[in-house]
C-alpha cells in the first residue's frame, strides 16, 4: 500500500467508521453506494485532501463517483497533483 | 417551450427509476381527521376503513383537539383567513407577536421569529447567520431540511459522527481559527429516536467558543419535565443559542415553524431569513390555534405524562413480543428489521391487520438499517396499543422474526 492509499484509508477509518464497527476498509470497499458516506459528510474528506496535498478539486470533480472508494480517491488526488505541477 | 415528447419521456423513464429502486412514494387518502384511529382509503378506490395510526407526529393528540378546533374558528372569524402579505409588508397581526412572545417563553428564549415551517426555518437561518469566516459543525444524522440550509450558507460545513463527543470535540479544535463557530443537531433525532447529548454538547461549546442550534421539532411539547424540550431533559434550558422547532407536530399539527433564541440572531433573521421574507405570514387560524395549545400545554403536563407512558408500554410490548428495537426514552419507537423488502412487506401486512405504519429504507435511513417507526401520541389508549400489538405479532410470526436480534435478522433475509 503506498503513502497517498494509506493516508486516505486511514482518514476515511478514522472519520467516518462508528465505533464498534468492524467493517473492513479496503481499496475498492464501495463509500457511498455502499452507504458508509454521504454526500453531506462527504465535504470532510474534500476539505482534508485539498489541505494535505495543497490542491484544489472542483465541484465538478468531486462526484460521487470519484469519491466511491479509496481506490478512486487516490486516482483523484494524484490527477490534481499533476494538475498542480503543470500549472506552476 | 411546449412540453415535448422528449421531455416528458425524459420524466417518465426517471419517475420509473424511481419505482424501480423501491423508492415511489404514494398517498394514502384519510377520510377522517387526525387521530389515533383514522379512515384510510389505500389503495385508491378501495373501500375505507378504519385504522389504528402508529406513525404520526401527532404526539401530544392535539391535532383535534376540540378547544384547539374552537380557537382556530374564533381565529378565523375575529382576525380573518390569510393575510395576502408577508410578514413585514402588512402580514404581521397583534396575535403573531402574541404567539412569537409565548413560544420565547415556554422555550426560555430571547425572542422567536415565526417562519411558515421548521423546514424553511432550517432553510433560512444559517445564510441570514454565518458567512464565510464561520463553520457549521454538525451531527451527521440531522434533518434533511438543515443540510439544505447548510448548502445554502457560505460557512464552511462540517460534520461530526453521530453523537461522538470525541470527534465533536477534535472538529472545534481544528476549527478555533474561524470567526464562529456553530454546533448543529436534532434535539431528538427523527428516524433513531435517541436524544443528543445536549449537557455535554453545551460543555464543550463553552470549552471551544462555539454557539449550540438545536432543531427541536420531535420534542417541543413534551421532553423534558415540563415539555420545553431536549434542552430542558438534559439540564441546559436557557444555554441554548438558537432552537427551531415546529407547530406542525405536538403543537397542534397544522403548520408553521420558528427560529427562537439569542435576540440578535433572531433579528438577522428578520432582517435576511429569505423563507421568512418571501412567503406569506402563517395564517391566523393557524396562530390562534397554536395559542390554545400552549394555554393547554403550559397548565397542565397531563399529555406528555400520557405520551410517556404509552411509549414504555409500547416498548415494553414490542420488547416482550421479541421485536429487534433501536434503544431509546422518546416516543418514536423504532422496530428493527434491516432488510427493505421485509420493511415494506411488514408495513403492507400490518394495514392489512388495520394497523397503519410505514417502512423505512435507504436512503431515508442507511443502508442495511430498515425499520418500521412506529411513534407514540397522547391519543392513544391502552386499548389502541394492546390491539396493535396483536397486529403486529401476527405479522411477525408470519415472516418468522419474533425472537431474533440484528445478526439472525440480516442472516435470514441476506439471500
Amino acid at each position: 500500500m503506498d503513502e497517498i492509499t494509506k493516508v486516505v484509508r486511514d482518514y476515511i477509518i478514522r472519520e467516518y467508521v462508528p465505533e464498534g464497527d468492524d467493517r473492513a476498509i479496503t481499496e475498492t470497499t464501495p463509500l457511498i453506494s455502499g452507504g458508509l458516506v454521504d454526500s453531506f459528510s462527504m465535504v470532510s474528506l474534500l476539505r482534508f485532501l485539498e489541505k494535505k496535498y495543497a490542491i484544489h478539486i472542483p465541484d465538478a470533480a468531486a462526484t460521487p463517483e470519484a469519491f466511491d472508494t479509496v481506490e478512486s480517491i487516490v486516482a483523484l488526488v494524484r490527477q490534481f497533483q499533476k494538475a498542480e505541477v503543470g500549472s506552476v | 417551450m411546449s412540453f415535448l415528447d422528449t421531455v416528458r419521456h425524459s420524466y417518465q423513464t426517471d419517475i420509473e427509476g424511481i419505482k424501480t429502486t423501491g423508492l415511489f412514494k404514494e398517498e394514502r387518502y384519510i377520510h377522517s381527521p387526525q387521530s389515533s384511529e383514522i379512515e384510510v382509503e389505500f389503495p385508491v378506490g378501495a373501500q375505507i376503513k378504519k385504522c389504528i395510526n402508529i406513525c404520526s407526529n401527532n404526539y401530544l393528540g392535539l391535532s383535534s383537539h376540540p378547544e384547539v378546533i374552537a380557537a382556530a374558528h374564533a381565529g378565523l372569524d375575529t382576525r380573518g383567513y390569510g393575510m395576502s402579505s408577508v410578514r413585514f409588508i402588512c402580514g404581521t397581526q397583534d396575535i403573531h407577536r402574541q404567539l412569537e412572545r409565548r413560544l420565547s417563553d415556554f422555550l426560555g428564549t430571547e425572542d422567536t421569529l415565526l417562519f411558515p415551517s421548521c423546514m424553511d426555518a432550517n432553510a433560512g437561518f444559517f445564510e441570514a447567520c454565518l458567512n464565510e469566516q464561520d463553520v457549521m459543525i454538525a451531527d451527521r444524522l440531522v434533518h434533511a431540511s438543515i443540510v439544505d440550509g447548510m448548502r445554502l450558507c457560505k460557512a464552511m460545513q462540517d460534520t461530526y459522527k453521530h453523537s461522538d463527543m470525541g470527534h465533536l470535540e477534535e472538529k472545534l479544535q481544528e476549527h478555533q481559527d474561524k470567526r464562529f463557530r456553530m454546533v448543529i443537531t436534532d434535539g431528538v433525532f427523527s428516524m433513531d429516536g435517541d436524544m443528543a447529548k445536549l449537557a455535554e454538547i453545551v460543555a464543550l461549546a463553552e470549552k471551544y467558543n462555539a454557539m449550540v442550534f438545536v432543531d427541536d421539532s420531535h420534542a417541543t411539547g413534551f421532553i423534558g419535565k415540563t415539555g420545553r424540550g431536549t434542552h430542558e431533559h438534559c439540564g441546559v434550558f436557557g444555554r441554548i443559542d438558537v432552537i427551531t422547532t415546529t407547530l406542525g407536530k405536538a403543537l397542534g399539527g397544522a403548520s408553521g415553524g420558528c427560529v427562537s433564541g439569542r435576540r440578535e440572531l433572531v433579528e438577522m433573521c428578520r432582517q435576511r431569513a429569505r423563507p421568512y421574507l418571501f412567503s406569506n405570514a402563517v395564517a391566523p387560524v393557524i396562530v390562534a390555534g397554536a395559542l390554545k395549545v400552549l394555554d393547554l400545554i403550559s397548565t397542565t403536563t397531563e399529555r406528555r405524562d400520557k405520551l410517556e407512558w404509552n411509549a414504555r408500554y409500547w416498548r415494553g410490548l414490542l420488547k416482550e413480543a421479541g421485536f429487534d428495537l433501536k434503544d431509546g426514552d422518546t416516543p418514536i419507537v423504532p422496530v428493527m428489521l434491516y432488510d427493505a423488502k421485509l420493511a415494506q412487506d411488514f408495513a403492507r401486512d400490518l394495514f392489512d391487520e388495520d394497523v397503519y405504519a410505514v417502512g423505512f429504507f435507504f436512503p431515508v435511513v442507511p443502508k442495511g438499517q430498515a425499520r418500521i417507526r412506529t411513534q407514540l401520541s397522547a391519543a392513544h389508549e391502552k386499548h389502541h396499543l394492546d390491539t396493535a400489538i396483536e397486529a403486529f405479532k401476527k405479522v411477525g410470526k408470519k415472516h418468522g422474526i419474533l425472537g431474533l436480534g440484528k445478526k439472525e435478522l440480516v442472516a435470514k433475509f441476506a439471500a
